[in-house]
């Protein structure tokens, strides 16, 4: 056990170090001696100290640390590690989702919807036990049409009639009774008809009044079979899964501006993996926290350990003038300044050519660009401008 | 020096005027045959002497300079009739649309008004001069928004069908790819001749030209069209001579003489009053020709062909894609001092040297400057001359002549007449500074400096700790070495690129270079309990170190004097070190907390001296943060590091030699009590496969949600096979001696895992293509030997055999089906990553810490205020930690726990 006379001591260490080191590693560092179950000695104490801050600055950055390049290829080196194929989310064996090299390409290429969109959807206090409320909750969210539940729709020509059989097994599994059915029916824009309710035999017969031409009634099946019953566009599945001591929504598809609206849900936890979404709702800094995440989340499911900074350094870099910006010819590297650096990218001639008829100029600010013209690149040693003058 | 350094400070792009073109030129290209009956150029070809010297030993009629000194120089082609140029077909077109085809001004609504009736404008639109005051503001500011602004002053203007200021009606102008405009003229479709099209860009005043993106000093709109073309240097299309004497010219030369001879042909037909027609096609023609001069892959047009049917490779071909002039030559390039050969495994060298083959350290050499101090090893370099190691094959006098030691008749002379100022270019010798390199480079440490050895034989070699970094192993890899010239490279390479200042990986701040495979196993059986070492066995291993003090005193004295492993390992720890962990074969069974540990798989190192615990992966193996290996290297020093693994690690290595280190058919054989409970999992496990079988067929089975019954089925039925397989290991795992070889291997981490021996001695398992049981290949059967619709564990790839048992006909064409899914996948892999990172390389490259600890773009651009928000380097750290609290207070006070 540490003496009271030792924490006092540390505390004064603490003081006097708070120039050097960080507060929150000296906090820890502070909780650490303080939690000791051995006996230490004040000069032992002046020794962890000295060797904290010792550590601390050797670890620092060097000036001219090429931290970019590093961090692309800490990256990048990792992806031939990688698998290429869509797995089965973690315990959820019921949705795919991308993960391995292809969702990493798909974050860096800053894509308009991921390939397999998903949502988690944690909910409030007061319903986050309740399977039943999650469950209906879960229904809500499900888009469904028409098309989904019936399980026949036939066309009357005589009549002009569309008959839509109901199949009582996917309106149970979908949640949707007969009269959603109906007045979702009732809310489309049709021309003049009429609707025709059977229950006991789940049929619907909608017949047109005024309608002669039979091609219009192929379309009005096309219509009717579209129609929307109920949930979020875009959410094609809802699951339910026990997490911990709650229950959570998984959705297949995701649209997180409706999902926010909803009075149960719990906002502060809700994820989604389609960064456009999130930049669009939240903004550009919960994006950038976003990509962080989400890049972190695939390398570690696949094992492997690439330092925190490298990603920070991608996701400033992809969000740094307030847009989600694909790394790559329509993001980062084409809106660079140089015209070298971009046609010793992609698309050559092209930029070639209209930096000509724009009378650009090439200024050799960059990497690239110096490489190019084999001129020292300014990162690193190169960055130093300042020579020794040599007097004879 | 003669030379002077000259920095490149910018690059002005532009257009070309015609003047300029003319006044660049050493004189018009005229004749369209290259040579006269006696071989020679013509004057006035495109081969004319004034436009470069071609062959060696001439002087450069202009210039007066010799072949490689003279840059060569532009020659022009008159242009009978004007061409549009096709790399701006697209901004001819907008010019065109934006433009009054009367006046030549923009089509937006002036400030004062226009006084023409027809023209119709909202208010709030647009007004010529606020465009031009906006754009002057945002220029030089916001590049990017000015090209917002242009396009949409493009845009509005192009929607007007008067002219604001001449009041006159404009027609829709419409183009037909590649390069041809019409007008919709209510006559009809009326083609737009280039001679009237530049005529209209003349028209348009320099400020409305700037609204359309264009800098008038360096740009005006019509010379986007043609009237003289600039031909070439020949030093950039250079005629090869083929052995029986032949020349071939380059492709440009070949086009540029198409593009003569039709000039030619137009204006001999103009001259001659030839129909309309006939002048009208030859113009067409002349366009192509100069069109796919410039571009050969311009859709829609047929690429200009040579004789042989070969599509030419003109100047847009040559500046495009991997192997062009960009990418192929400028960003990457070839250069002198370096070699190439096979790798080859050495564990005698240090981490840091290379062994460079004699032949090579002949080849490659390093400049040396003439002192006092080095004069007589030089003059020694020299008497031996080029092909005596160690000598030198060129000297430098300080006036700049090279002297090539190969014809140099008396060698002594030249050595006795070197003085302080002389540069001898010698040999590589042991000690040297070299690059070495293997591809694919895909992070630095794929590129670090070593200290050459020169050795006999003629391949590289490495220790093989440095494999992981290169990811190099010796089944046949080449690798790449490179000798810096400089002082100053030499300097650089040695502080920063050195093998042991890279120990530690960026990546994730851990060791990327330490023990593996034999190492590991070397370690672990030394350090294990029951090794006992005799004074002479404890001096055998130890004499491949430079272990230089005393042994100290035996662990056990009686009856005989033995040393522990673990007594031989303290030797090299320093005195201050203490440590507290777990062991790798820390697991299962026997897996340990404390110190209280029958299993010796917890590690207890106190002021220095290894106490208890084995040495295995997690103490010593590469890629492994927070390891003994990475806090020894942490604390003290990239050279002790060093130090470690030339001394320590080699003590391991000499061990397993000692000790004799293999694996036999033994070590993954299992008993007969295990087979038969094997076979008895496999009946239990099939029954419940079965099972599932008959619910689905029943339609009985539980589906799960969101999956058709038949993948529900699949679901189970992998998952069944998949727990087969694992308890089948578990099985095997338990019957094998923990203390074989391969389990060894295993255990410590050396190689191989507990799945690996699985396989080899229970059974391998299902084989998968794409995650899913193998079930393409016959109509609804995988190979003829199954029944139709076989759904059995056997008929879809599950394999019972083992490695050790062998595996039946069928079953190994199953194990190859999954096998070759791996192949397609690596091939697939490696492209998609090698893009991606290129991507990602390209868009970071520029990024700096600066002096003040910010992150900045070399631009200027801050992209962080501290980096990583707390400034500490990956590399630098404690597996990404600014420190490791627990460890700091380890270090001072472990001894105590």
């Amino acid at each position: 056990m540490v003496s009271d006379q030792i924490k006092e001591y540390v505390s004064k260490k603490v003081e006097e170090y708070k120039e050097v080191i960080p507060e929150n590693k000296l906090g820890e560092l502070q909780s650490a001696i303080m939690s000791l179950e051995i006996d230490i000695t004040p000069e032992e104490v002046d020794r962890i100290f000295e060797l904290a801050k010792e550590e601390y600055l050797k670890s620092l950055v060097q000036p001219g640390e090429p931290v970019g390049i590093v961090a692309a290829q800490s990256i990048g080196e990792p992806g031939t590690q990688m698998t290429l194929r869509t797995f089965h989310f973690a315990g959820v064996r019921e949705l795919n989702v991308t993960l391995g090299l292809p969702r990493l390409i798909e974050i860096v290429d800053a894509r308009k919807t991921p390939s397999t969109p998903m949502m988690k959807i944690y909910l409030k206090e007061e319903y986050k036990n309740n399977v039943e409320k999650v469950l209906e909750i879960a229904r809500r969210l499900e888009y469904t049409k028409v098309q989904n539940v019936v399980s026949s729709i036939d066309i009357d020509l005589a009549n002009f009639a569309l008959i839509l059989t109901l199949d009582p097994d996917m309106m149970r599994d979908k949640g949707v009774s007969f009269s959603d059915v109906v007045s979702a029916l009732k809310k489309l824009k049709l021309p003049e008809h009429e609707i025709e309710e059977s229950e006991e035999e789940n049929r619907i017969t909608i017949t047109f009044t005024n309608l002669s031409d039979i091609m219009t009634l192929f379309k009005l099946r096309e219509k009717v079979l579209n129609a929307k019953i109920k949930g979020l566009k875009g959410i094609k599945r809802a699951i339910v899964r026990k997490e911990g001591d709650e229950y959570v929504i998984y959705t297949d598809g995701s649209d997180l501006a409706a999902v926010v609206e909803l009075p149960e849900v719990d906002t502060t936890r809700i994820w989604t993996n389609n960064i456009f979404e999130i930049q669009k709702v939240l903004g550009i800094e919960a994006a950038r926290a976003h990509i962080v995440r989400e890049i972190k989340r695939v390398l570690d499911e696949q094992g492997l350990d690439v330092d925190y900074r490298h990603i920070l350094i991608v996701a400033d870099m992809m969000t740094r003038d307030g847009t989600v910006k694909q790394v790559g010819r329509h993001g980062v590297t084409g809106e660079k300044e140089s015209i070298l650096a971009r046609a010793a990218f992609e698309v050559t001639v092209k930029h070639l050519l209209e930096a000509a008829i724009h009378a650009e100029k090439e200024e050799f600010v960059g990497v690239v660009e110096n490489i190019i013209i084999g001129q020292p690149i300014r990162l690193g040693t190169g960055m130093v401008e300042l020579t020794m003058r040599l007097t004879r | 020096m003669s030379e002077t350094e000259k920095i490149i400070k910018g690059i002005q792009f532009g257009l070309l005027s015609p003047d300029e073109i003319r006044k660049m030129s050493v004189g018009a290209i005229k004749s369209p045959d290259v040579y006269d009956e006696d071989g020679t150029p013509i004057e006035g070809s495109v081969l004319d002497p004034r436009l470069g010297v071609i062959e060696p030993g001439q002087k450069c009629p202009v210039c007066g300079n010799p072949m490689g000194v003279c840059p060569g120089h532009f020659g022009h082609i008159e242009l009978v009739r004007p061409v549009i140029h096709v790399g701006f077909v697209k901004e001819i077109y907008d010019t065109l649309k934006a433009t009054c085809r009367n006046c030549g001004r923009l089509k937006l609504r002036p400030e004062k008004g226009s006084t023409c009736e027809e023209f119709k404008s909202e208010e709030e639109e647009l007004t010529l001069e606020k465009a031009y005051r906006i754009l002057k503001a945002i220029k030089k500011r916001y590049p990017l928004a000015a090209k917002r602004l242009i396009d949409h002053v493009k845009k509005t203007a192009a929607k007007q069908e008067v002219c604001p200021h001449c009041c006159a009606k404009q027609y829709k102008i419409k183009i037909e790819k590649p390069y041809t405009f019409y007008e919709e003229r209510k006559e009809g479709l009326v083609k737009l001749l280039p001679t009237e099209i530049r005529e209209r860009l003349e028209k348009i005043p320099n400020e409305d030209a700037e609204l359309l993106g264009f800098d008038p000093q360096y740009s005006r709109p019509e010379w986007a069209v043609l009237t003289v073309l600039p031909v070439p240097p020949i030093t950039i299309r250079p005629s090869i001579t083929i052995e029986s004497g032949m020349r071939a010219e380059d492709d440009l030369t070949h086009k540029l003489v198409d593009i003569i001879r039709i000039n030619n042909r137009l204006e001999e037909s103009i001259r001659s009053g030839a129909p309309q027609l006939i002048v009208e096609d030859l113009w067409d023609l002349l366009q192509y020709h100069v069109a796919t001069y410039f571009d050969n892959e311009i859709p829609g047009i047929p690429p200009a062909k040579h004789r042989s049917g070969r599509p030419l490779r003109t100047l847009a071909q040559r500046l495009k894609g991997k192997e062009g002039r960009f990418r192929g030559n400028l960003s990457g390039k070839r250069v002198d001092f370096s070699a190439r050969t096979v790798v080859s495994p050495d564990p005698n060298l240090s981490i840091n040297e290379v062994g460079v083959p004699i032949y090579v350290a002949k080849i490659l050499t390093v400049p040396e400057r003439v002192t006092k101090f080095n004069i007589e090893r030089l003059r020694q370099a020299v008497i031996n001359g080029p092909d005596k190691w160690p000598g030198a094959n060129y000297v430098i006098r300080p006036d700049g002549r090279r002297i090539d030691l190969r014809y140099v008749k008396d060698r002594k002379e030249l050595a006795a007449s070197l003085t302080p100022g002389y540069i001898v270019e010698r040999h590589l010798v042991d000690g040297d500074i070299v690059l070495f390199n293997r591809q694919p480079s895909l992070h630095r440490i794929s590129m670090m400096a070593h200290k050459v050895k020169v050795l006999p034989g003629k391949t590289f070699r490495l220790n093989l700790l440095v494999c992981p970094p290169y990811n190099a192993d010796f089944d046949g890899d080449e690798m790449n070495l490179h000798v810096p010239q400089s002082e100053e490279a030499i300097a650089e390479a040695r502080e920063l690129m050195l093998v042991e200042k890279n120990i530690l990986t960026p990546r994730y701040g851990g060791p990327i270079i330490g023990a593996g495979q034999d190492f590991i196993s070397g370690a672990y059986l030394l350090t294990v309990k029951t090794t006992l070492l005799t004074k002479e066995e404890a001096y055998t291993i130890l004499g491949v170190s430079d272990y230089i003090g005393d042994l100290g005193e035996p662990a056990i004295l009686a009856p005989n004097e033995y040393y522990t492993g673990k007594q031989i390992v303290s030797l090299f720890l320093p005195k201050d070190f203490n440590f507290h962990g777990t062991a790798k074969i820390s697991s299962g069974p026997r897996a340990c907390k404390t110190e209280d540990c029958p299993h010796d798989s917890y590690i207890v190192i106190k002021k220095g001296i290894l106490l208890e615990g084995v040495f295995d992966k997690n103490a010593i193996g590469n890629q492994q943060p927070e390891s003994i290996l990475h806090w020894l290297i942490r604390e003290y020093g990239d050279e002790y590091g060093r130090y470690l693994m030339d001394n320590l690690f080699k003590v391991f290595i000499r061990y397993a030699e000692m000790r004799g280190f293999t694996m036999t058919l033994d070590d993954i054989t299992i008993s007969e009590d295990a087979k038969s409970k094997t076979k008895e999992l496999i009946k239990q496990h099939e029954e419940v496969v079965n099972d599932y079988m008959v619910k689905y067929n029943e339609g009985k089975l539980e589906p799960i949600p969101g999956r058709t019954l038949e993948e529900s089925l699949e679901n189970y039925i992998l998952d069944t096979l998949d727990k087969l397989r694992n308890s089948a290991g578990e099985i095997a795992a338990q019957d094998l001696d923990p203390f074989n070889n391969v389990y060894v291997m295993a255990r410590t981490g050396a190689r191989g895992s507990v799945l690996n021996i699985t396989q080899m001695a229970a059974m391998l398992g299902q084989q998968t293509v794409r995650g899913e049981r193998i079930s393409r290949g016959y109509l609804n059967r995988v190979l003829p030997h199954f029944k139709v619709n076989d759904k059995s564990p056997e008929a879809r790839g599950f394999v019972y055999s083992s490695f050790r048992s062998g595996l039946n006909p069928i079953e190994m064409f199953f194990h190859a089906a999954g096998g070759r899914e791996g192949l397609v996948d690596t091939a697939v892999k490696t492209s998609q990553s090698g893009y991606m990172q290129r991507r990602l390389i390209n868009a970071l490259s520029d990024i700096r810490v600066e002096y003040n600890g910010m992150v900045r773009t070399t631009y200027g651009d801050v992209i962080q205020v501290i980096y990583g928000d707390d400034g500490v380097d990956p590399m630098r750290s404690a597996h990404g930690k600014t420190f490791d609290v627990n460890r700091i207070i380890e270090r001072v006070v472990g001894w105590k726990r």
